[in-house]
């Protein structure tokens, strides 16, 4: 069944066409990746379904019900989280309370988002940070502890905007092994942007390129690095594959 | 019992037994420092907790003191029954300043000037107000000193201060339980970051609104009080922007977004400025201006040294968290 459907999205800044006629399905269950070189319009996309910019024409449906022009407050209740590229937390609160701040979505009490909060900083290895001040934490864990206040909000389906940008490779990995066990275990659905091909590899079962603002392939990882207009415009470019 | 609770317990003591001890103008400065206390933790509701910074809370202090007045002045209904046209009238001023600045997107310095703005032109709006006295003032009969007479809330000294005092740890209480809440939560998110806070569920617009309508309502009580303690308003000097800033000094001195800081804030900026004024006055130096000299030292110093506030280094040396 199909989580998140996207039909012929459409966004333009200023006459910029930054994303044309885009359309594709997320399974629940699975892990996804959108790729492609940078200004190809992944971000954009991201934040249409994130409900920070609403599409000029095309739908968005999530569990069948349409969410494009919501806003991004109205998007998490409805089950979707996300993270941000450039990490924002709440610097001035502690790692646990931050966490409690997304807790809060689907708890009624401080004592029940205090329970949430603390098995999601178990499973990301933040439980021995949580009375540190988040403004005191490293890059990798500023990440982590993104991950953490969008799965206190208990979603559905994450989007992830370029979670391991900056880590060094082991980071990288214990991400990827951190995300895998959350798709396994607790069967949830995800969408990754991502430059880090390490990763998209290593974790996405679908992944679609992205190229001006259009699809310009989909498949599994083995068709995408085989694919000759992938090749071409993006992965030829680079050779970190 | 832990450090805090001990030293709010002995705090609490102190001031319920102030009253037997101290004389007519101790009470007074004291009074006054409860007021200050009482509308800096109204104000930190708005700054301290949900980051939306008010330079104009005399207009609230203001509307509700004039309200209250008026309908005891003009038809004699007491203040208990002005209290609740005071706090509606107050909720909804703050509530339109609100929705215009949170549904148009004016925030930061520009969300500050707007609520300069409105206690501006209100000022000048009830200069024209014949009926409230315009430019001349609005008085009401001053209390009898030896006579209580709670339902019209005219009495002696004592009975201002112990409402005024009942007001403060009311207030003290109500936010620690807010702070502690969702609410709490949700707002120092969005002061913290407001997108990255939006993106958690919360609807920003509405929890806003809702701090500004707990911030605006519980300053009304604090103008109804004045009202009925001074007995006279005017224009000039209730909603002027000094009173406002008066306000927000105790906290911004004590810590912002702490607890303990507007009341700390209070009793620090209260006692010295009337302390060297007085030692002043002794001298035979009666300096004209000398108080707004020493605020202006006092956040000066603050400022330089302590950044986050007297209270956050204090409690750090006291083993108090928060």
């Amino acid at each position: 069944m199909n989580l998140l459907e996207a039909r012929g999205i459409s966004k333009s800044f200023r006459g910029l066409r930054a994303v044309h006629d885009a359309s594709f399905d997320i399974a629940e269950g699975s892990v996804n990746a959108l790729i492609g070189p940078n200004g190809a319009g992944k971000t954009t996309i991201f934040n249409m379904v994130a409900g920070v910019y609403s599409p000029d024409s095309g739908s968005i449906a999530f569990d069948q019900r349409p969410i494009h022009g919501l806003r991004p407050d109205q998007i998490c209740a409805a089950g979707i989280g996300r993270t941000f590229q450039v990490v924002k937390p709440f610097a001035g609160l502690s790692v646990l309370d931050n966490v409690m701040v997304g807790a809060f979505l689907r708890e009624k009490t401080a004592a029940g988002a205090r329970k949430v909060s603390l098995s999601v900083l178990e499973k990301l290895h933040l439980a021995a940070k949580r009375d540190l001040p988040a403004s005191s934490l490293t890059l990798p864990d500023r990440k982590r502890l993104e991950v953490a206040r969008a799965l206190a909000t208990r979603p559905r389906l994450l989007l992830l905007d370029e979670a391991m940008a900056g880590l060094r490779p082991t980071e990288c990995d214990q991400m990827v092994e951190v995300f895998r066990d959350l798709n396994r275990a607790d069967g949830l659905t995800i969408l990754l942007i991502e430059h880090v091909m390490r990763a998209v590899m290593a974790l996405a079962q679908h992944i679609g390129v992205l190229h001006h603002g259009k699809v310009i392939a989909r498949g599994n990882p083995a068709q995408i690095v085989r694919d000759p207009a992938v090749l071409e415009c993006y992965l030829g470019e680079e050779t970190e594959v | 019992m832990n450090r805090a609770t001990a030293l709010l317990a002995t705090l609490l003591g102190v001031l319920l037994l102030l009253p037997l001890v101290a004389g007519n103008y101790l009470l007074s400065v004291a009074t006054l420092i409860l007021f200050f206390a009482y509308t800096g933790q109204a104000w930190n509701v708005m700054m301290g907790f949900a980051g939306q910074l008010s330079l104009g809370h005399s207009l609230y202090v203001g509307v509700a003191g004039y309200a209250a007045a008026g309908l005891f002045f003009h038809y004699g209904i007491g203040p208990w029954a002005g209290l609740w046209l005071a706090i509606v009238l107050c909720v909804l001023l703050g509530m339109l300043i609100g929705f215009l600045a949170f549904r148009f997107s004016i925030s930061g310095v520009y969300f500050a000037l707007l609520t300069i703005a409105f206690a501006e032109f209100t000022r000048i709006g009830f200069d024209h107000i014949d009926w409230l006295g315009g430019p001349g003032g609005l008085f009401i009969k001053v209390a009898q000193r030896d006579k209580m007479d709670l339902l019209n809330f005219r009495g002696p000294p004592a009975m201002y201060y112990y409402a005024i005092l009942v007001l403060a740890a009311g207030a003290f209480l109500g936010c620690y339980f807010l702070l502690k809440s969702k609410a709490g939560y949700y707002w120092q998110a969005i002061r913290e970051n407001e997108e990255a806070a939006q993106a958690l569920g919360i609807n920003t617009f509405r929890w806003k609104m809702l701090a500004v309508a707990i911030s605006s309502g519980m300053t009304a009580v604090a103008g109804v009080f004045y009202a009925f303690y001074y007995n006279n308003l005017f224009p000039e000097q209730i909603f002027h922007i000094s009173r406002s800033i008066e306000i927000i000094l105790g906290p911004i001195i004590g810590g912002v977004g702490t607890l303990f800081g507007p009341v700390l804030g209070a009793a620090v900026l209260t006692l010295l400025a009337d302390g060297i004024t007085e030692a002043l006055a002794a001298m035979g130096w009666e300096i004209p201006g000398i108080k707004q000299v020493f605020y202006g030292v006092v956040l000066l110093t603050v400022v330089m040294f302590l950044p986050n506030g007297i209270w956050p280094a204090l409690a750090k040396r006291l083993g108090i968290s928060r």
